[in-house]
């Protein structure tokens, strides 16, 4: 309340009205708080404040020891924890020097390209409800249980899996992994269509997003935003791609580029990346190898001296790690660049002299995760 | 023996006459008639709102309410008794007196638009000789109070809400005049019963083939913004304005918005079933057929309801299906498209009706 | 572009610049006074324009205070990491972010978290703690909050 009487004191002229969305709205998606200045319906400014849901995981890291602070992450961006966990285990590895099993390797991959299916299917349905579609929502719901319920049989928990550890994974796939994945696949590809039919090709839709919440190519280099938000607007950002980890540069898939900028391209960008997803995973699931799960590793990690800096994809962007040893069994100074930050302070580039309707549908087309945000 | 509900209200009219003097049988069967509209009101609350739950449900893959009652018929009787029981809480440094008159407004002007609506032959409230013209007039007032709403509020997404509202429907309300104009030009009427016996031979929409139903689909299309429903849901637009201009509203009072929303979709597509669909008419074809008479076995309440509660169905279908527009497009619509369109219809209909092309 | 190229190559238009090239990415030590400059011939650098700047963080060594930029070129993938010591009782340089747009938001995250005062940054305030949390700096080593915080 201080911050917005401040807004007001400072630059509000008369028939502007500054309102706050958030931190409890129904399209933040979460506790984050914009301080919105209107003229009209027309965005003028807009703020963001964060901390609401800042839990200081970086601090809490440095009294974590290599092996408990991966455990933290996964409830950094939530939607894909599995991803978070293996940016987190492969910048340890890097500082241990190991070699993981080819096994493992798969089963991370799998478990990577799972993770961003069920968050493209979450981000789908909620992107349809920022735009005033309800029931999209249930139909991902529907697919995305599946991929749930394939975590839940092989990791114990179904959103914070803490399942890829440093060295490998924790533990081996459920005998029916294989098996639930391919019914996945099949479910998944016969929905499709239907996804497009009720959401992709309406008319109110596309009017809804074509045009709207532009960045341009330029904006969203110096605005650091990754993932594909930036592949929409035609930058070419895949850490899959363009710094292979694992086993991307042996798989075959394409990066997705559009060069709209607007919230049809980062759609379009996420609706074509499911597809790719399917591809990689369908490329490994009758391919996974004999073998460990683990490497061989010491019971206590002890990092060299150094830095170590680990970039992967998440479903939001390019997540890096970059961890400070000073040699102990705990990082002297860990810092997560998170692709939600960056994306977020392009905000308001993307929507200023749009309607309040239009942020709304730029906020779900970005796909923030707060806690991501926060940290 | 066709069953006509015309008997009772011609009985019970001709006893009450016939045993008072003609003052205190109106006053009488004003009462009656003022029952009957609230009984009418809640029972249409809790049936559109349980409908409401289950067609959703049915669109999003799910089973909906069915724990209170047989499948769940009693949750809306379970929630308006919670409603009930809330307190009725007025926000600080809002204008009380405006906030609290407000969803009365909301709900008596729906009450009053019911007053011409035919249920069946003979039965209904007050055969006005401009019926159309007051059920418009009523529902427009509306408005008022759901600006009141959102300006007591003290709330800035109130505001937006109620302002965008206001747009809304002062639009919409052109178009669903002129698409009502072209069956009331056919009819040669604006008396809701002529309109109803003009369609004796043949409803509207079959008789009066291309402007009928250009006008028909603007109707629904009109009929869905001013009640400020899903796709035009701006004026409440939850994930842009939270609730709109029922924000601050809790308790009883946001029961009262709630109920007269449904009434309203009620309402509207009564009139929607009643200008192009015949209303309580059984579907006839020409006249003195074997098929009108076999027809004419089906009491005309169970045709009203049943046309009225097919179009209540279309405009829930349009909401759980359909993304939300913008407000600027939503204007856009109105102005750009549907008010041309309709004019130009009006012109067709014109002809059509001068030259005596329809059937 | 192997490591030792690319520092040939930089050595040239960073004179005050120190290198090592012992860690993942090449690194590169500047004093905090020249940061600007730097930031400017590395944005429009020939060759390797480093327009991508993703991350921006700062590391507290207890004695000073290091901030750590790591810059990427989008055509050519190159990386560096540029660092600039700062004094730990009175942390000053000069802000990016009209070159990168992305450290406005990072280096009020470091002004909070660290205590670093950014010149010349357009809305230097805090970003994620509340009112009155300026002058504590959470992230410092010495950092001290008994209420809160659990020592191991």
């Amino acid at each position: 309340m201080y911050r917005e009487s401040q807004i007001i004191r400072n630059n509000t002229p008369d028939n502007y009205m500054v309102i706050n969305v958030g931190p409890q709205h129904p399209s933040t998606h979460g506790v984050l708080h914009f301080v919105i200045t209107l003229n009209g319906e027309t965005v003028v400014k807009l703020e963001p404040h964060l901390g609401y849901i800042h839990r200081s995981i970086e601090k809490m890291c440095e009294s974590l020891n290599y092996r408990q602070f991966v455990y933290v992450t996964s409830r950094m961006d939530y939607l894909s924890s599995h991803i978070n966990n293996h940016a987190c285990a492969l910048c340890v590895e890097q500082g241990l020097q190991v070699e993981i099993p080819e096994r493992a390797q798969v089963i991370r991959v799998l478990m990577d390209e799972l993770t961003r299916l069920a968050s493209h299917l979450l981000w789908w349905g909620s992107m349809a409800m920022d735009i005033g579609a309800l029931t999209p929502f249930f139909h991902a719901f529907r697919e995305r249980e599946m991929i749930t319920e394939i975590f839940e049989e092989t990791c114990g928990a179904r959103l914070t899996m803490n399942y890829i550890c440093p060295g490998g994974v924790m533990a081996d796939l459920h005998p029916d992994f294989q098996a639930k994945v391919k019914a996945f696949l099949k479910q998944l590809k016969e929905k499709l269509p239907e996804y497009h039919e009720l959401v992709t090709g309406n008319i109110i839709f596309q009017n809804r997003t074509k045009g709207i919440g532009i960045l341009s190519k330029k904006d969203a280099i110096s605005f650091g935003v990754s993932g594909p938000t930036a592949r929409a607007s035609g930058v070419s950002c895949d850490v899959r791609k363009r710094y292979p980890y694992e086993l991307y540069d042996k798989l075959e898939f394409k990066e997705v580029l559009e060069d709209g900028g607007d919230c049809w391209a980062r759609y379009l960008v996420r609706m074509e990346e499911i597809n790719q997803s399917v591809a990689i995973v369908e490329q490994l699931i009758d391919h996974i190898p004999e073998g460990d799960i683990q490497a061989k590793t010491k019971a206590v990690l002890k990092l060299p001296k150094g830095e170590f800096y680990s970039r992967v994809e998440t479903a939001r962007g390019d997540l890096g790690v970059y961890i400070v040893s000073e040699g102990g069994t705990t990082p002297y100074r860990i810092k997560f660049r998170s692709p939600g930050f960056s994306n977020l302070s392009a905000m308001e580039t993307m929507c200023k002299g749009g309607k309040i309707g239009d942020f709304v549908a730029v906020m779900g087309s970005v796909d923030l995760v707060i806690p991501d945000i926060d940290r | 023996m066709k069953f006509s509900l015309e008997y009772i209200t011609k009985s019970v009219d001709g006893w009450l006459n016939a045993t008072f003097n003609p003052t205190i049988a109106f006053l009488i069967e004003s009462v009656i008639v003022m029952v009957l509209v609230i009984a009418l009101f809640a029972f249409l609350g809790l049936v559109l709102v349980i409908m409401e739950r289950k067609v959703a449900a049915f669109m999003q893959i799910r089973l909906g309410p069915n724990r209170v009652g047989p499948k769940g018929m009693f949750q809306t009787v379970a929630d308006t008794l919670k409603l009930i029981v809330k307190e009725g809480f007025t926000p600080n440094n809002v204008d009380k007196f405006l906030f609290n008159l407000a969803p009365f407004i909301v709900m008596i002007t729906a009450m009053v638009a019911m007053a011409p609506l035919p249920f069946a032959n003979g039965f209904q409230i007050w055969d006005v000789n401009i019926g159309i013209l007051f059920i418009t007039a009523i529902t427009s007032v509306s408005v008022i109070g759901i600006l009141m709403a959102g300006w007591s509020s003290n709330n800035k997404y109130s505001l937006l809400g109620a302002m965008r509202s206001g747009a809304q429907i002062v639009s919409y309300e052109l178009s669903a005049g002129l698409s009502i104009l072209v069956i009331v030009m056919l009819s040669g009427s604006l008396r809701i019963s002529d309109i109803v016996a003009a369609q004796a031979d043949g409803w509207w929409i079959f008789k009066g083939h291309i402007p009928v139903l250009i006008s028909f689909v603007i109707f629904i299309i009109a009929a869905t913004a001013e009640t400020n429903r899903a796709p035009f849901d701006m004026a409440e637009a939850e994930s842009e304005l939270t609730a709109g201009f029922h924000t601050e509203y809790s308790g009883m009072k946001f029961a009262l918005f709630f109920l007269a929303e449904y009434v309203n979709i009620f309402i509207v597509c009564a009139v929607g079933a009643t200008l192009f669909l015949g209303g309580w008419m059984p579907l006839h074809f020409g006249t003195g057929t074997a098929f009108n008479t076999v027809m004419d076995y089906i009491p005309g309440i169970v045709w009203f309801f049943g046309k009225t509660f097919l179009l209540i169905f279309i405009i829930m279908w349009f909401r759980w299906t359909f993304p939300r527009l913008r407000i600027d497009q939503l204007l856009n619509l109105e102005w750009k498209y549907l008010l041309p369109i309709c004019l130009v219809n009006l012109l067709l209909a014109t002809i059509i009706a001068i030259a005596g092309w329809h059937f | 572009m192997s490591k030792e190229e690319f520092k040939e190559k930089l050595a040239v238009t960073f004179t005050s610049a120190a290198f090592d090239e012992s860690g993942q990415w090449l690194n590169m030590t500047v004093p905090a006074a020249e940061w600007l400059n730097v930031a400017s011939d590395l944005r429009v650098l020939e060759g390797a324009p480093f327009d991508y700047m993703f991350c921006l963080t700062c590391v507290d060594w207890k004695t000073k205070l290091t901030m750590v930029y790591h810059l990427e070129c989008m055509q050519t993938k190159d990386i560096v990491v540029v660092k600039a010591d700062l004094d730990r009782n009175n942390p000053e340089i000069e802000s990016v972010s009209y070159i990168w747009r992305t450290a406005e938001f990072h280096e009020r995250e470091v002004y909070e978290l660290f205590g670093v005062k950014f010149l010349n940054h357009p809305d230097l305030r805090l970003l994620i703690l509340p009112e009155g949390w300026e002058g504590r700096n959470p992230m410092r080593k010495d950092f001290e909050d008994p209420v809160n915080m659990i020592k191991l």
